[in-house]
Order: C-alpha cells, then structure tokens, then sequence
C-alpha cells in the first residue's frame, strides 16, 4: 500500500474562520493521506474540526472561511479551484454521505430519482435507464422490495432505510472517495450495525477510499482500517486501528480510551480527562492539550512549546513531546471504589405497577379517536433505597415516557406508581407537589433544560424558592454548597446557562435536582448529549452523589456500556415493554431475550480485536411503529427465534427459581447453560 | 428570540449602531420630550387671536395660525401629548389583556384555547376603525374612550403572538423542569415562558404603537376621538382641511409631524425584529455527543 498513490492527500491544510475580530483558525496544519480501498476514520470530540476538515476536503466550506494549504483528489487540486473543476470533481470522484439522513434527501422528490439525479445530470445515465438503475442501487444496500421502494417519497422510509438510500446514492458514481461525516450518530443501536456493516461491506466491493468522521470509538474500533485522532484542530496521533486502541502513544488518546466505560471494568472508576476541550478561540500556549494531560501538565516544554506530528511506529505518528515515555498507568485504578450498591440495597423506594400511558391517535375534522400509540403498555418495576436501575432501549421504545410519567408529567393510562408505598397517581396537585420534592428529573439536554434568561444560581435556586424553602435551606450558602457538590464554583454566580458548555450546563441541572435533598433522581439519558470525556466526569459525578447522598437512581440509556457502568439492575424495553429484567451482571453475561442478545452484539465495541472475533446478531428491520405493534409478541417479526406460536400469542413474564431474571419471551435462552446459549443464538443470527 | 437584562446594554448599543433605529429614537425621543415639558414653553395651544388667524409661518408662529388664531406648533406639541398618550395607554390595555390571553391559550390548549382563539378570530374581522367608533358611540367622546376604543382592537395581536410564542415554550425541557419539581401552572407561564417570549412582544408593543397613533388620529379626523378644544393631531388635519387653499402649511405641517411619529415607530420596531431575530437566537443543542 505505501507504494500505492494516494486517492486524497491532504498537506498543511489550515482553516480559519474570519467572522467580526480576527481570524479564528479551526483547523491548524494537518496532512494526511487515504489509500484505495481503506477506511480512514478521523475522530475527535466537537471542535476538534473534524467535520471542518471533510467539509474542506469537498470544497463545502461557506466563503466566509480562510482555507490554505493543499488537498488533491486524485491529480486535482481542491483548494483554490473553481466552480467548475469542483462540480468535476464531486461528480466523478466523491460521495458524501451526511449525519442526518432526515435531512439529506429532498422531502419532495421520489427517492429512486433522488439516487441517480446526479448520474442523470451528468449525462452518465439516460433518463430512460433510471428507473432500472435506482432499482439496482436500492438493492445493493439491501432495501427489500427496490422496485416499488424507488416510487415513493423519504418520509415512506424509516431512519435506517434513509441512510442505506443515502449511502446508494453517494456510490452510485462509484466514487473513489467517500466522506461519511458520522453517518450513524442519529441511527439506533441495532439498526447502526446494519448501516455499518453496510458501509462496509459496500466499501470492500467498490474499492473505494472512505474518510469516516466520528466521535464514537466503538464505531471506529468496528469499521476503521487507519485512524487519525483530532484535537484543538490538530491531529495529535495517527496510525493503524490496531496500534491505536492497542498501544496509543499520546495521552489524549490513551486518556479517551480510559474514559469510556468498558464492560471489563465495570467495578472501576472511569478515568475521565480534567477540564474542558479548548475552543478555538482559547488555545492554550504550547502543546493544546497540556492543561488536561497527566504528563505535560507540570513541564515546561509542554507549556511553551506546540509538539509536531512525529514518527513513533511503523506506521504510527504521535504529536506528543514524550510520546515514547513508558507512561505509568495514568493512576492505579482506585480500589476503594465498591461500584453500585449490588446486594446491599434497602427498602423499595419507587414501585411502578402495570403502569400503562397510551396516547389516542385522532383524525378527520371531528378529531375523532382513530387508535391508541400504546407507548407504554404494562411496565413493571421497583427501584430500591441507593440503588441504580437501568431502563435500556431504542429510540421510541417508552423509556422517557415511562420516566415521565412516573414524575407526574404525563397522565397514566392504567397501572400505578407507588412511592414509599403511596401511590402517586390519585394525589391532589398540592400532595403531588409535596410527593415530587423527594424525586428529581434530570434531562438529557443540558441546552434545553435551563432557563436561558435566569443566573445560574437562580436556576438551582429555583425548586427551593418554589416550594418557599429558600431562605429554610440556608439561602446562598446552600446553593454555593450545592455548586460545590457537583464540582462548580460559586464564583459563576450572575452568569447565565448560554455561557456555559454541555458538561457544566449538566452539573446545573444536577445541582437543581438534588436542591430539595431528593432521594430519587430519575436521570433521562444524562450524557448522551456530552463528548467522551466529559460524560466521565458526569458518570463519577453521580457515582459520587449516589454514595454520598444514598440517592437511588432510575437511569434512562440507550447506551449498553454506560448502562453496564452505572447499574445495579437492568430493564430492558421494547414497544412500551419491559422484555428482559435482571441484574445487571446477569443481564450483560447470560442475556435471555433475544432483543436483549441482539442489541449487546450490536453495540460497538471500543475494541479492534474483540471486535474481529466475536460474531454479531444483527437485527432485521426496525421497530414498528407503535400505534400498530405487531400481533403476538411485539418482537417477533425481528426475531431470530421467532415461530407460528410467538406471531399469535404475547408471551408473559417467567421468573428463574435462582436467577434475578425476569424475561418475556416464549423461547428464552436458559440463563443457567450460558455457553450454549451463546452459540445457538448466534447460529440462529448469522 | 431572548433579551436577558444582561444583554439588554448590547441589545440597546446594537440598536444605536443600526442607522435607521438610531434615526427613529432621537426623532421619538424630541417628540417625546418636547411633549413631556411643554408646560414649560413659551406658548399656549389655546389661546385665540382672531387678528392673527390663518397667518403663514413666521418667527413668532413656527408652524403658523389657524382659523382662530391659534399658534399651530403649540397645538402640535400638545397633540403630541395627545397622541402619545392615547397610544400608550392603548398598547398597555392591549398587552394586559393579550398576552396573558396567548398564555393560557398556548399553555393549557384543548378548550381554553379553542374558546379564546375564537373570540380573538370574532375581533379580528370586525374593522378596527368601524369597531372604535361603535365604542365612542357607547362611552361617549373623550380621551379614555379613545384609549379603550384602540386598545382593545389591538388585544389580537397581542394574543396570537404571546400563544405562538408559549406554543413552542411549552414543550421545552426547561417549562418541563419547572412543572417536574412543582411549579404551578401559573408560576410557570409568568415566571419562565413570559420572560423568554419579551422579544416578540416588545416588538409588537413598538409596532402597535404605530398602529394606535394613526387610529387615534383618524378617530380625530372622523371627528369621534378626544374632544376639543384639546389639541390633537388628527383633529388638525380635520379642520385643516377645509383651509388647505388658502393656507396650506395648517394641515400639511401636523401631518408631516403625525408621519413622521408613525415611520419612526415602525422603522424602530423592523430593526428591533431584525437585532432580536438574528442575534437571539437559542443556541440549539449539539447532536454530536449522541452515541
């Protein structure tokens, strides 16, 4: 390969974005080449300029940007070229395929046109030919029935099938680059894994050179040959997959493997990096990284001094100046750290009963009541004094509407919600009122949770003045304390949430919800919303808060891993059900439900070798539509296990005399012969 | 979209950049001034001098006589006086009885809504002008009635707007907090929602400034708005008229004032529109971090 010429070759590229003041660069100098036939993937937390750097590849960047520097696509030149050459350009030589594919393809145009559009325009394809050609394409990402899928419009496709339409529509030139600007970040867990092994296997039979940007190392572990890592607009390290997540050689690397949580260290304290990622606007002197690095902290040369990109490997450059320092595992792991409260956990605090909320679907001009989404539909569940209980699932599944109504903002439907044995969902507004003081929400966007036009000390100080506890609780002095507790300072009083980033934003809203001294938090997919290294230092916040405080947790994830970290128990949801509920040990070692099997085999790893060698299940299809969940076991037309008795029988929940199982579902692996489970399943997968 | 008192200073220095705001506020504010402390000018909007009547611009009479001798720029001062506060208090009756209609229309939706919304559609085909006179008709003519008169054609606007505006509030994650750690409804829409919606509504405050002052000065010119001898612009123009031959300056002068007021007042509340609408914008939320 390294004789081969490269497909793109990027040299000295720098971006600056000029706005009002001076320029601010986004990308400072970085060079890189993609081969034929690989995967390149360029990961980065936001504003890194990861996605800057790809739009620059495409000649997409608006005029207002100050690009240098030089990007050749095959024999051209990019940077400086005109309309023309570029139209060229992406016509024969680049796909894109975006994050959103929502937004990708025109709402108004049938999306068998919208694929070969550009092949039409190009005077590649005849019009005649195109009905035929969208057909083919569709097929070769694997839409089922691509003859009459062509005819109809995006909003007929679901998510996953969107992005295998986009990704037929960047390869329908067959390219030789494609630019895949985190093209799974909007998908589910399990329909991300069809699209990736998509990419992939799309990838290998076209030869083609693919640049994947992404934040997610589990993605990069899955599907990457070469990795650049990026930082404060640098690429700090490069190298092959292997030598990357085996033996990372700068300690930003190192540091944001250590800071996703693995499900081999579930007991341990995530490592998470101190501070913030830089903006451009405020780079530090010398090396960008040396405020929040374990070994450049206290050293001068790091201070004054920006390292460059150096060979370290074979193939490996790092841009560190101690890069070949054996690094002293950054701190032992802290023993002490006794993880979730496992065993030891006390009296039920929250029981949830049969609680079903099902929204009426209306039509027509009398808004008559046509159907019911049943989103959530009998879910059952307690939550002990200190203990964490995880409802995992996909997007649509019930988990936020199950949280939701549990605090009283959605009406139940049936069922009930008992806390300290007193049911919720009969009290009077004022008894309400007083029940939700001891049980706290914490929302996944920390950008939309705050209310813009108060102070921060304000915001927090806002339950306690509501319920006229303010002045009780000790005034200011409490709500410094409360700063303090989730590791803000009370020198931000008088600032506002917009001056704030995500992960600060995160501990507002976490100091809000533990002003009334609850003893519940429901937590709504706390860190979703935060990059790699912040959402560690989220997660040990609330480790720390939930010894400190013998808070409960009722925690709400799509993420596995971060699930596995944080939990005592795990609930498992599909279409507004619980499917699986076990121990949280149990449920990741010996999962029964299918869905359950499934969706741990999708989940990216952050692990090239592991990743290599296990054997995946991967779903079919999406999940349905929940106004018209599917007869019998809701699961069943994605099943792997599935047969005449699931399609017209809904299964009921079975216990194992032993296990702290409960699974509903007609064919159950055995929880007690794990191994053979594990291989029937995945013959039944593959 | 959002005005926080902490960005109320730039919000007011981006406003003194913009050309033709700045042009409008120190137009607005001589008005305003000079109808604040006309008391203590050397001149009297009332006093008749027969001799005098229907005397061009002089230096004893900046704007001229009327037909009684009257010194014209005197009555535009107090018809200044007039207008301005015919329009104010019209827009305070507007906005007290609108926005929290558009409040609890947008929060509750379901039948308050659907009743309210409707009241509001009834008002807004009646024509505000035909509506206004009906009212003066009832109080009978004087300034109150005047105020009440404006101030209620203008209570839709208000309305549809705070609604708009709590629509896309209500679902935030941040009206949703309060609710969660037991706000009450009312607590909810005063205290979090009308705070962020100040924009759009100080917006539409400026703009029906503009629309009051020229309905007030119609109703005057119909002959139905404050009763004289008080001055006001419109009922200038209305005897004015009859004298535009001979003495043109009497109907052309007050009305170029009465233009002038109503372009400024509009061209503030564009730019206002424009400043806020671009640079308030909420920041959205990075999807990046979404796993």
């Amino acid at each position: 390969m390294p004789l081969a010429k490269p497909v793109l070759s990027v040299r000295d590229l720098t971006v600056a974005f000029g706005g009002t003041g001076k320029p601010v660069p986004v990308v400072r100098g970085i060079s890189f080449d993609v081969f034929a036939n690989e995967v390149f993937c360029i990961v980065g937390e936001s504003g890194s300029g990861k996605s800057v750097t790809s739009l620059a590849v495409s000649g997409l960047l608006p005029e207002t940007a100050d690009v240098s520097g030089s990007i050749v696509i095959g024999d051209t030149e990019i940077v400086g070229a005109s309309a023309a050459v570029l139209r060229h350009v992406r016509s024969q030589d680049l796909g894109f395929i975006f994050q959103d594919p929502a937004t990708t393809l025109n709402p108004v145009l049938r999306v068998g046109r919208q694929i070969v559009e550009g092949e039409v325009t190009h005077g590649r394809l005849r019009p005649s030919e195109a009905q035929v050609r969208a057909a083919e394409l569709l097929r070769e990402v694997d839409i089922a029935d691509p003859v009459s899928r062509a005819q109809q419009y995006p909003h007929q496709f679901s998510g996953g099938m969107r992005q295998r339409a986009v990704i037929a529509m960047a390869m329908a030139g067959k390219p030789r680059l494609i630019i895949a600007d985190e093209p799974t970040t909007a998908l589910d867990v399990t329909v991300q894994a069809q699209v990736l092994s998509l990419l992939q296997r799309r990838q290998a039979e076209t030869a083609a050179a693919v640049i994947l940007i992404t934040h997610d190392l589990g993605v990069v572990a899955e599907i990457a040959h070469r990795v650049a890592v990026m930082y404060a607009g640098r690429i700090v390290e490069t190298g092959t997959v292997d030598e990357i997540f085996s033996s990372p050689r700068h300690p930003y690397t190192r540091a944001l493997l250590r800071s996703i949580p693995r499900g081999d260290a579930v007991h341990a304290r995530l490592d998470a990096i101190p501070g913030q990622p830089p903006t451009p606007e405020t780079l530090p002197a010398g090396c960008p990284f040396h405020p929040r690095c374990v070994i450049g902290k206290e050293r001068g040369e790091c201070r004054t001094t920006e390292p460059l990109l150096r060979p370290i490997g074979a193939d490996q450059q790092a841009a560190c100046h101690f890069a070949e320092e054996k690094l002293l595992p950054a701190e032992a792991r802290r023993t002490d750290f006794s993880g979730p409260a496992g065993e030891k956990a006390g009296d039920s605090l929250l029981e949830v009963d049969a609680l079903k909320v099902h929204f009426p679907v209306r039509a027509g001009i009398l808004k008559r009541v046509v159907g019911w989404v049943r989103a959530v539909d009998g879910v059952s569940l307690t939550v002990r004094v200190g203990e964490t209980v995880s409802l995992v699932g996909e997007s649509g599944c019930g988990k936020t509407t199950t949280a939701r109504t549990i605090m009283g903002l959605v009406p139940a439907t049936g069922g009930d919600v008992r806390f300290e044995g007193r049911s919720l969902l009969k009290l009077s507004s004022s008894r309400m009122r007083e029940a939700r003081r001891q049980m706290q929400y914490v929302f996944q966007d920390p950008y939309a949770a705050l209310n813009p036009v108060l102070p921060v000390e304000e915001v927090v100080a806002e339950p306690l003045r509501l319920h006229g506890l303010y002045e009780t609780a000790g005034g200011a002095a409490r709500i410094a304390e409360l700063f303090e507790m989730v590791g803000l300072s009370r020198r931000m009083f008088g600032r506002y949430p917009s001056e704030f980033s995500g992960g600060q934003r995160q501990r507002i809203g976490i100091a809000r919800a533990l002003a009334l001294n609850p003893r519940l938090l429901i937590l709504d997919e706390p860190v979703s919303a935060l990059d790699v290294s912040i959402q560690a230092q989220v997660l040990n916040l609330l480790q720390d808060l939930q010894k400190e405080l013998k808070l409960a947790y009722l925690f709400i994830s799509h993420n596995l891993s971060v699930v596995q970290h944080m939990s005592d128990r795990v609930a498992v949801m599909y279409l507004g059900r619980i499917v699986e509920q076990a121990a949280r040990d149990e449920i990741y070692r010996t999962p029964t439900h299918p869905y359950t099997q499934s969706l741990l085999s999708a989940a990216p790893v952050p692990d090239p070798t592991l990743g290599r060698t296990r054997r995946r299940i991967i779903l079919e299809g999406e999940i349905p539509n929940p106004a018209a969940p599917p007869a019998g076991c809701t699961f069943h037309p994605r099943c792997f296990r599935s047969d005449e008795h699931c399609r017209r029988v809904a299964p009921s929940v079975v216990s194992y005399p032993g296990a702290s199982i409960y699974v509903a579902c007609h064919h159950p692996s055995d929880p007690m012969i794990p191994s053979i489970v594990r291989e029937q399943s995945m013959e039944a997968g593959e | 979209m959002k005005l926080t008192f902490g960005k109320l200073s730039a919000f007011g220095r981006a406003l003194l950049r913009h050309k033709g705001a700045a042009a409008a506020l120190a137009f607005l504010s001589v008005v305003a001034l000079v109808a604040a402390f006309a008391d203590f000018m050397p001149f009297d909007p009332f006093r008749q001098r027969l001799v005098d009547a229907l005397k061009g611009p002089s230096q004893a009479h900046w704007f001229g006589t009327d037909e009684l001798g009257r010194d014209i720029f005197a009555r535009v001062v107090y018809g200044a006086r007039t207008s301005l506060t015919t329009a104010a208090g019209a827009v305070a009756i507007a906005a007290a009885v609108g926005v929290p209609m558009g409040l609890v229309s947008g929060f509750f939706g379901g039948w308050r809504d659907a009743a309210l919304m409707r009241f509001v559609d009834v008002m807004m085909t009646l024509p505000a002008i035909l509506f206004a006179m009906a009212l003066i008709a009832i109080l009978g003519r004087s300034q109150i009635a005047a105020i009440v008169a404006v101030g209620i054609t203008g209570i839709p606007s208000f309305a549809r707007i705070t609604r708009a505006q709590t629509l896309t509030l209500r679902s935030r994650d941040f009206v949703v907090a309060v609710e969660a750690f037991g706000g009450s409804a009312r607590y909810n829409m005063f205290r979090t929602i009308l705070p962020n919606s100040w924009s759009p509504i100080l917006v539409q405050v400026v703009v029906l400034c503009s629309v009051a002052i020229l309905l007030e000065a119609a109703l005057a010119f119909l002959g139905v708005g404050v009763a004289p001898p008080t001055p006001s612009w419109g009922e200038m123009l209305r005897s004015g008229k009859s004298y535009l031959h001979e003495a043109p300056y009497y109907a052309v002068l007050p009305g170029l004032i009465l233009t002038l007021t109503i372009l400024s007042f509009d061209a503030l509340g564009r730019a206002m529109a424009d400043l806020l609408g671009e640079r308030y914008e909420i920041r959205k939320s990075g999807s990046e971090g979404a796993a």
